[in-house]
């Protein structure tokens, strides 16, 4: 299989490269290192320049007004766009646009008036609530949060946690148990708007990261509309598959950018670092390091490009999903660990960016399912679906 | 565990600032009566982290100023929850951090 960029790939990701040295990188050297938000009059005059190039709302389908640009390419650009402090949770700060939530792109045309395209045009946020204190990892059979019908609406109760943004959010999808199936098969999808009475935000959850916490919500007596169905009763799980699998494909591709931005700050400094009379980059044990890190890379962005490839083809492409996902937050934390080891103290220091990836990298393996449910996934496939 | 900072203000005084290390936290400022007119953080870029930003803090405010601190390697998204918490519980953000904070707060109903 061959990578060979074309022409136009090759032009893209010098351009987004060039964006993120010139336009990102500076703007960091004046925040906090551990800042998640550029100034808002920057972002302004950021977004316009991606619109100018061409590329705002990456990842919104063609038909939904995103610039038609293939998945392949997409994953070239966001290896770029994630090579800076912030870039491995918030690339390029966002000013090339967000796509929402998949899950909307299968919504009626009045959820799509009400919800999506106010996301596509930046005047709402949204949020995607799934995940329970009884569990994430299996969460078809983990909900608790329970929806009773009541004429034309539908009352919920429960809570939600680890959900990310919906502080913030003007609406959030919303998944409660509606049947006595305690599979998966009994749960329905609600968009549900942050001002209506019986939402809450009741805290925030710190975790390794500092910025982009996540928050822990509580639902209470919420009435919410049957028009607010997303997808069919008791069948919320059965939207969107297809996108969320692809959405494993660009969080793959941020881990190894990061991973990739890692190397060349090694390479650069083993050539100028001098330790008992000889540079770093003498040491056979440093030597390994690197190459270990690049081993680590290119495998990782192999796969992860193998995804991104039959994804464009039409192909069946859960397996390697599933596999960049798993290799590349996996692969992305050994590389990172192994520059800091290399840059030794000033490693460990907020002077650069290692510490900060470091721990934003651990969770990687964690959120959009950890490398064990991944395999779960991989499992399914390979050897079938009745096996676990 | 109470998610607001809810130690005892002490006296913005050079006594009461220097057992304060140099670590990474947050911290609130109160006039005379106890009432918080500023939430600030030290952050990676802060010299001397809270001692020094609290140092910095005393030189610039007037007499009767107290504060306290929350050493927190969270720093940001803890200041970010205070700001909530103040907003939830006065209704607006103090006028300072009004000045220096462009972004969107988000709404935190925590309860009692």
């Amino acid at each position: 299989m061959d990578y060979q960029l074309t022409e136009e790939q090759q032009m893209l990701v010098d351009m987004v490269r060039r964006f993120v040295r010139t336009e990102i990188c500076p703007l960091e050297d004046n925040l906090d290192p551990d800042a998640g938000e550029i100034d808002p009059e920057d972002s302004e005059r950021l977004k316009e320049m991606t619109k100018k190039m061409g590329l705002y709302g990456l990842g919104i389908p063609p038909e939904f007004g995103g610039p038609d640009v293939d998945v392949t390419t997409q994953t070239l650009l966001s290896f770029e766009m994630a090579q800076h402090r912030a870039g491995l949770y918030n690339p390029c700060y966002n000013v090339f646009g967000g796509a929402g939530l998949a899950q909307l792109y299968e919504a009626t045309d009045m959820q799509k008036e009400k919800y999506l395209y106010p996301v596509l045009r930046g005047e709402k946020t949204s949020f995607f609530g799934l995940t329970e204190p009884s569990g994430g990892s299996d969460p078809g059979r983990a909900i608790q949060t329970r929806g009773v019908q009541d004429g034309d609406d539908w009352i919920l109760n429960g809570a939600k946690i680890f959900i990310s943004g919906a502080d913030h959010a003007d609406f959030g999808i919303l998944f409660a148990r509606t049947s006595e199936d305690k599979t998966r098969n009994g749960v329905t999808c609600f968009l549900v708007d942050t001002d209506m009475p019986g939402f809450h935000v009741r805290r925030v959850v710190h975790t390794l990261r500092s910025t982009k916490y996540a928050t822990e919500i509580q639902i209470e007596n919420l009435r919410v509309p049957k028009e607010n169905i997303l997808g069919e009763l008791n069948k919320g799980f059965a939207i969107a598959n297809d996108r969320l699998s692809r959405y494993r494909i660009p969080y793959a591709a941020g881990c190894i950018g990061v991973a990739m931005k890692a190397q060349e700050m090694a390479i650069d400094y083993v050539k100028i670092r001098e330790t008992f009379g000889g540079l770093l980059a003498s040491r056979q044990a440093i030597q390994w390091m690197i190459v270990d890190n690049e081993i680590d890379i290119r495998t990782s962005r192999h796969v992860c490009l193998e995804a991104a490839g039959r994804a464009d083809r039409g192909d069946d492409f859960r397996t390697e999903a599933a596999m960049a996902k798993l290799l590349g937050s996996e692969a992305g934390g050994r590389v990172v660990d192994r520059v800091m080891q290399i840059h030794g103290g000033y490693g460990m220091t907020k002077d650069l960016p290692l510490e900060r990836w470091y721990r934003e990298m651990r969770i990687r393996r964690i959120g959009e399912g950890p490398s064990e449910v991944q395999r779960l996934v991989m499992a399914r496939n390979l050897i079938g679906g009745s096996f676990h | 565990m109470s998610i607001r900072l809810e130690k005892p203000f002490q006296a913005l005084t050079p006594e009461n600032i220097e057992p304060i290390q140099g670590q990474l936290g947050v911290y609130q400022l109160a006039d005379a009566k106890g009432e918080v007119f500023y939430i600030g953080y030290a952050g990676g870029r802060s010299l001397f982290g809270l001692n020094g930003e609290l140092k910095r803090e005393m030189e610039e405010q007037g007499d009767g100023t107290q504060f306290r601190c929350e050493v927190n390697m969270q720093y940001i998204s803890r200041y970010e929850e205070l700001l909530m918490l103040h907003k939830f519980d006065f209704g607006e953000l103090p006028e300072r951090v009004l000045s220096e904070y462009p972004y969107k707060i988000g709404v935190l109903s925590p309860g009692n």
